[in-house]
């Protein structure tokens, strides 16, 4: 730090800082990816340690295993210099170990005092709930916060920015001695954010060791002591704040050798097949727009990459155009000359549109069915004959899939749980691709899969565009979107901020049109 | 992976156990019916007779209508409760239009037995549709929205007679009405109508199952419906298709009923629907959706029939019936709760070895 703190120049971070908490080679497997390899790292008490990388480089795996949500499949986790076992979240909290989730996990039914104190009520000497001294402390903490907020309020009356204050001071509520905090000004408003930093200081001066995680370049500068960049599982840089700039970080993230994802094919585009114009999606029950006013075209053999943070809208842009809003999404959206905002999904899929979703487990799979099954779903009453399902044809056209897309099965009868993360994508994409379509959409191909079935897919996506078919992808990785995309669009709170075309785009521009409008919104 | 060769043996040897034990599983109901039915065979005097096969075909006959309008439904994650009071509602409609014809101003309209078998079907059709509309729709639980059903249903059912039961449904010549006690009574070939129609009910909805894009629908709802939505499926649609194919059974049996009777009592059919449901899921239907089988319901609805039939013969206290009912039940739930571990297992056993 350049300018230390009164406060913080007492355990000022140095190299020679206590780590509270080391990782020593921990390597994480989950059936079908490698999340972490080998990995170390120290965290060090009275500092912030920040912790950079792309979505799927491994930083909510690392934080999971710190947290015992996870438990590494192979190294070691030593606290204080003592190996430690970390079998649950509750043995990690009696630890002094407090972590605060990038998605909420708060009970929207229940008061802000009642989430606080949630699994660890405070009773008096009866069985009662002490509810007059939970309130007291729930207040004291709000206060701490400078959110002075009615204890008595239900977090789900809370805007989001308020809802992460609770979550924020339930983890502190825990008198936590390491604090993770996952993404924790995603939601936030830039004021928020200064109390936000104000807290963070105050706890670092009191010797707490804090895990600070974002995308936020900008921010980790400003707020971190140490720094540790994850990519694909591995840590490639790890170095004390005031020894890096935002290039350094950036460098690490994305790394200098280029992966297999080789440039496009120069091969012509055709005329525009999808031309979006003035999408608009309004926030369920608030003001506001998720999606404000898009403007989008994609032409024939042509890869769009569509970049930006999460909540930036962007695979609300992709269900408005697929039709999963007919009610709700205004604008115009011409697929090859037919009008089809307002059209349903089914509509959609047979005038040409095809989806990959973000969620493969949520939204793309059908556990209970087969591979094959899972595969011509979308596809069936091209199967038929006369009102019968023609197995002969079915399984000529998995078949087909299975061997086109390489998908990596032993029977296609066999459940689709029996196949790996990349395969199981692979089976998502077979099936958009049965139904024959122009523009295909989507939402963040290569999330949780390993690196060799990533350039599967992006090999097929490459083919695909050959074949004359426009493709809309969504990502949060700098480097996939900058060796794929034929055209980068960046979007920020539901707008589109930035486009380049081929060669025009550097990282720096992308980061900065992808912050773009944050931290201006109440 | 660093499988050493003890290892994979070690694998490929639990992956042959998993298999063996999940065929056991998979055949599990026939297992319970050939239990069932070689018990009572030996216990119970005239129990293996073509008379009692006959008669016990015909109690089955009637909850395996109702459960193959339930398999889809619960199939496609919902639930129909409404399913015996249509049985009910269903008997008195026929029975009604049989007796009272319907009155327009000073004319009486009477129908003839087919028009009424149609009317009482399209009303067990607009009764699942119902059902259907306030569930996809108004975005009721299937629970609540077919619980409400069952209420209207029984409700209507008893207004119709003000409780009382319409007797002697034999219809008069001079109405043109005559020949509905013939729909239960009838024989074809020695063998009872009845059981012709289940037959093919049966056969044309297990069909509809596995060989049409409709039934690879249900099955794709039941397991994951916000992917099915996205693989172009309308759900609402099947949906629909579904509650008003329920309701349809129910409708059979209670014309079927009623027509055996000879007399529509406004009562009949009461707690049908929990008979129904126990069939489908003792022939292995998922409450949870996305897996079950005509076949395996059938089977269910035997095997309840049977043992029902044969404690009966046995003379086992009704009472002590419904108990061991619930056992069976539970015990089958629990063993499919089992099934489905184990082909979880299973499946990762099969990703390690591909």
């Amino acid at each position: 730090m350049s300018e230390p703190t009164q406060a913080a120049s007492a355990t000022a971070p140095g190299p020679h800082a206590p780590a509270l908490l080391r990782l020593s080679s921990v390597t994480k497997v989950y059936p079908g990816t490698t999340a972490l390899r080998n990995v170390d790292f120290a965290l060090h008490a009275g500092a912030v340690n920040v912790l950079v990388g792309e979505n799927g480089a491994g930083k909510s795996t690392m934080m999971k295993i710190i947290a015992g949500i996870e438990r590494p499949t192979q190294g070691e986790i030593l606290l204080d210099g003592r190996a430690v076992q970390l079998h649950s979240t509750d043995e990690a909290r009696k630890l002094g170990i407090g972590i605060v989730h990038q998605e909420l996990n708060l009970f929207p039914n229940l008061t802000i005092t009642e989430n606080l104190f949630l699994g660890r009520e405070l009773t008096g000497t009866g069985p009662a709930i002490d509810m007059a001294e939970q309130r007291r402390q729930a207040s004291a903490l709000l206060h701490a916060l400078e959110h002075a907020l009615d204890p008595d309020t239900l977090v789900g009356d809370l805007r989001i920015g308020q809802q992460q204050i609770v979550e924020i001071a339930r983890a502190l509520a825990q008198d936590a001695r390491i604090l993770i905090l996952d993404e924790p000004t995603s939601a936030l408003s830039a004021p928020e954010v200064e109390i936000l930093f104000r807290v963070i200081r105050d706890l670092r001066a009191r010797g707490v060791g804090i895990v600070y995680i974002s995308h936020r370049l900008e921010e980790l500068v400003r707020i971190g002591d140490f720094i540790t960049v994850l990519r694909d599982g591995s840590i490639t840089g790890s170095a004390e704040m005031t020894q890096v700039d935002v290039a350094w970080i950036v460098r690490q993230m994305v790394g200098a050798s280029t992966r297999d994802f080789a440039r496009a094919a120069d091969h012509q585009w055709g005329d525009t097949v999808l031309k979006a114009q003035g999408i608009r999606l309004g926030r369920p029950g608030a003001p506001g727009f998720l999606v404000d006013g898009v403007d989008l075209a994609v032409r024939r053999g042509e890869i769009v990459g569509i970049y930006g943070l999460m909540g930036a809208g962007r695979t609300e842009l992709l269900e408005c155009i697929f039709g999963c809003h007919p009610d709700r999404a205004r604008g115009s959206l011409c697929l090859d000359g037919r009008e089809l905002l307002g059209a349903d999904v089914a509509t959609c899929i047979a005038a040409g549109l095809a989806m990959i979703p973000e969620d493969r487990k949520a939204d793309g799979l059908i556990p209970t069915l087969s591979i094959g099954a899972n595969l011509t779903l979308s596809s069936l009453l091209r199967l038929c004959r006369g009102a019968f399902l023609s197995l002969v044809r079915e399984r000529e056209a998995i078949d087909r899939s299975v061997s086109a897309l390489a998908i990596k099965a032993r029977d296609p009868a066999h459940d689709i749980g029996s196949l790996s993360g990349g395969n199981q994508q692979k089976v998502v994409i077979g099936r958009a691709l049965m139904t024959g379509p122009k523009v295909l959409l989507m939402d963040e191909p290569s999330r949780g899969i390993d690196i060799s079935a990533k350039s599967d897919v992006f090999k097929v996506m490459r083919d695909l565009s050959a074949t004359g078919i426009g493709i809309v992808f969504v990502t949060s990785d700098l480097d996939e979107v900058m060796a794929l995309s034929d055209r980068i669009v960046v979007m920020s709170n539901g707008r589109i901020t930035a486009e380049f075309g081929p060669g025009e785009a550097t990282q720096d521009a992308i980061v900065a049109a992808s912050a773009a409008g944050h931290n201006l919104l109440p | 992976m660093t499988a050493t060769p003890a290892t994979s043996t070690d694998r490929l040897a639990s992956l042959g156990r998993a298999r063996a034990v999940l065929l056991l599983l998979h055949l599990r109901t026939f297992i319970a019916l050939f239990l069932v039915t070689g018990y009572f065979a030996i216990s119970a005097p005239n129990f293996i007779s073509a008379d009692n096969a006959m008669i016990m075909s015909k109690h089955v006959a009637l909850n395996a209508f109702l459960a193959i309008g339930m398999t889809y439904v619960i199939v496609s994650g919902g639930i129909d409760l409404s399913v015996g009071s249509i049985v009910g509602l269903a008997g008195m409609v026929a029975g009604d239009l049989i007796l009272h014809g319907v009155r327009i101003g000073d004319y009486i309209i009477w129908f003839n037995v087919p028009a009424v078998i149609a009317i009482t079907l399209a009303l067990g059709v607009s009764i699942g549709a119902l059902n259907g509309l306030l569930i996809t729709r108004l975005n009721v639980a299937p629970f609540i929205a077919t619980l409400g059903t069952l209420y209207i249903a029984r409700g209507t059912a008893l207004l119709m007679s003000d409780g009382a039961t319409f007797p002697n449904l034999e219809g008069d010549a001079a109405h043109g009405t005559t020949g509905f006690p013939a729909v239960g009574a009838m024989n074809l070939a020695g063998i009872p109508l009845t059981i012709w129609l289940l037959l093919a009910v049966a056969a044309g909805t297990a069909w509809l199952g596995a060989r049409t894009p409709l039934g690879r629908h249900i099955y794709a709802i039941g397991g994951n419906e916000r992917a099915a939505i996205l693989s172009g499926v309308k759900v609402r649609r099947v949906k629909m298709f579904v509650y008003m194919l329920s309701g349809m059974c129910g409708a059979i049996v209670g014309l079927i009923i009623s027509s055996q009777l000879v007399a529509a009592h406004p009562m009949t059919g009461e707690t049908f629907e929990l008979n129904a449901i126990a069939a489908a899921v003792l022939g292995g239907t998922s409450m949870s959706g996305g897996r079950g089988r005509i076949g395996g319901t059938i089977i269910g609805a035997f095997v309840i029939g049977i043992l029902s039939d044969g404690l009966v013969m046995m003379g086992v206290s009704s009472f002590w019936q419904t108990v061991i009912k619930g056992v069976v039940i539970i015990t089958a739930v629990v063993v499919d709760q089992f099934q489905q571990r184990v082909q979880q297992r299973m499946a990762l056993l099969q990703r390690v070895a591909a």
